[in-house]
């Protein structure tokens, strides 16, 4: 019962935290928006019982990647986004296309009596079963997702480099 | 024992652990002021109280005392939350960290911690890493150039450093094998060849991963040498420029949490903790861990302050190529040389 109530204000927080992301101009309240979604996110994850993904989900995307958003706000000093009248693309779209995706989950979902949702507390949880389950079971998709994330930072790193002309500055003494 | 005295042992031990951090907090600030005065060959505080150590309650009823500040500039809801954050976060850690044994009162056994998680290690790391929000968007919010440029310093520091500091726990679970402080301490229980203490520091060449780990905490917590987020110097004071009274006093004293968890945290994972020679009457044997246990913090935060007293600062570019060209991949070959004794060894026997 206690695990029911906290999974709904969570998950409230969590899903007020998202509107908030869009709806704020300033892009520093968006990205501290962000940051109470990633927060709840963990909450959700361990009331159902995956307390190491929830810590890694603190670790890596609450205090490492955000905190890059939150550094890269800062030093372009980006200010307040300037409200336009919206487009009239996104209404034509959006309000359909949001009503439709809404209809069919809530039919999925209704109809669906044997879809399997998560009990509280059934998802693997210790550090040691995500081990096995990540270097034994899904080795290759794992390792190929880092082979992904390698070509990404050397992707970073050309577009960053500025091509070389001069020759190399001497290294400092 | 039921859901009431389960809760009111909670808040009694809550209680019980703040009011002792923070006074550590208090005292540490005049450990330092006496310690570097005396190896600066002066005295340090003297005037209030015997030794000066009415000191601390001195300052802080000054600080409550002090107007609070709010310039016109600054982004007023982020300016009074940020120091909060900061405070909260280096607080809050405490709450894994165990400092002995349990003792039993009335028929009860209570272990001497707030609450033992079986992932206490990633909690500890995954609430410092929440910390570094305070100091950016102090230095955000206060809208002035050295308080932003101190918060910049500050947050690409401390997620730099961050990887070394993670990568250099690795080793000490890999040999634990356990995320749990209770469970990492009682796996350095005993001696091996008769004599040396079974700590994590001396097994397996982690005394490489404690320098490492010594190196990236004095980094994490902003501490000389690596001070540059409030190089006085150069920023006047950093991300705090903008503050005063209790909104400074709160960021003071976070500095000063964290450095009391990071000392928590080196002596329950490499330096084995509340393990000592017992001896005495039983109530002695009793106390005497959780002494063991606060000497070897005490002795943690002596180095901190020898440390301070004794190097010079890093400039911004020396502190990244160190964290990023020599910390972090010395890091990582002792992981890996680390993992693949243990694999060999639990191979060959």
């Amino acid at each position: 019962m206690l695990h029911l109530i906290l999974f709904l204000i969570f998950g409230t927080v969590c899903a007020a935290g998202a509107v908030n992301v869009v709806a704020q101009t300033h892009p520093i309240n968006s990205a501290l928006s962000l940051v109470v979604v990633m927060g709840s996110l963990a909450a959700e994850y361990l009331l159902l019982g995956a307390e190491f993904l929830a810590a890694v989900q603190v670790i890596v995307y609450a205090g490492a990647i955000m905190v890059l958003f939150v550094f890269v706000i800062m030093l372009l000093n980006a200010g307040a986004e300037e409200r336009t009248q919206g487009s009239r693309v996104a209404w034509l779209l959006g309000v359909p296309g949001l009503l439709i995706g809404g209809g069919l989950i809530a039919w999925v979902l209704l109809n669906r009596s044997g879809t399997r949702t998560v009990e509280a507390g059934a998802l693997p949880g210790p550090p040691k079963v995500i081990g096995w389950l990540l270097f034994h079971d899904f080795l290759l998709p794992f390792e190929v997702t880092s082979i992904l994330v390698l070509i990404a930072i050397i992707g970073a790193v050309v577009l960053a480099a500025k091509p070389v002309t001069a020759p190399p500055a001497k290294k400092e003494g | 024992m039921g859901i009431g005295t389960y809760i009111l042992i909670s808040l009694v031990k809550i209680v019980l652990a703040l009011v002792v951090l923070l006074t550590a907090v208090a005292y540490t600030v005049w450990l330092e002021r006496k310690v570097v005065g005396h190896m600066q060959n002066r005295w340090g505080p003297t005037r209030v109280g015997p030794f000066g150590l009415l000191q601390p309650l001195a300052d802080g009823a000054k600080f409550l005392f002090k107007e609070d500040l709010t310039p016109p500039h600054v982004h007023k809801l982020l300016y009074t939350i940020a120091p909060m954050l900061a405070l909260v976060f280096a607080l809050t850690s405490i709450a894994v960290i165990p400092i002995g044994n349990s003792v039993n009162i009335g028929g009860l056994h209570i272990p001497l911690q707030i609450t033992d998680v079986n992932i206490g290690l990633l909690v500890v790391l995954g609430i410092t890493s929440l910390g570094v929000y305070g100091v950016a968007l102090a230095g955000w919010s206060s809208n002035s150039k050295y308080s932003l440029l101190g918060g910049l310093r500050a947050s690409a520091q401390m997620v730099s450093y961050e990887i070394a500091l993670g990568l250099s726990l690795v080793g000490v679970l890999i040999l634990s094998g356990s995320f749990s402080l209770r469970d990492i301490v009682n796996a350095q229980a005993g001696h091996f060849w008769g004599f040396v203490p079974n700590w994590n520091i001396f097994r397996g060449g982690q005394i490489i991963a404690f320098f490492i780990y010594l190196t990236a905490a004095y980094a994490e917590t902003n501490r000389i040498p690596f001070d540059l987020p409030e190089a006085e110097t150069e920023l006047v004071a950093g991300y705090h420029t903008e503050y005063s009274a209790m909104k400074f006093a709160m960021f003071f004293m976070a500095e000063y949490a964290n450095m009391i968890t990071v000392a928590c945290l080196a002596t329950i994972l490499f330096l084995g903790g509340w393990h000592g020679p017992l001896f005495g009457p039983p109530l002695l044997q009793a106390v005497l861990p959780v002494f063991w246990f606060f000497l070897r913090v005490f002795g943690f935060l002596f180095v901190y302050i020898w440390v301070r007293g004794t190097l010079p600062r890093f400039r911004y570019d020396q502190l990244m190529a160190f964290g990023w060209k020599f910390l972090l991949p010395l890091a990582i070959a002792n992981l890996v040389i680390t993992a693949l004794v243990v694999a060999l060894k639990a191979q060959f026997s």
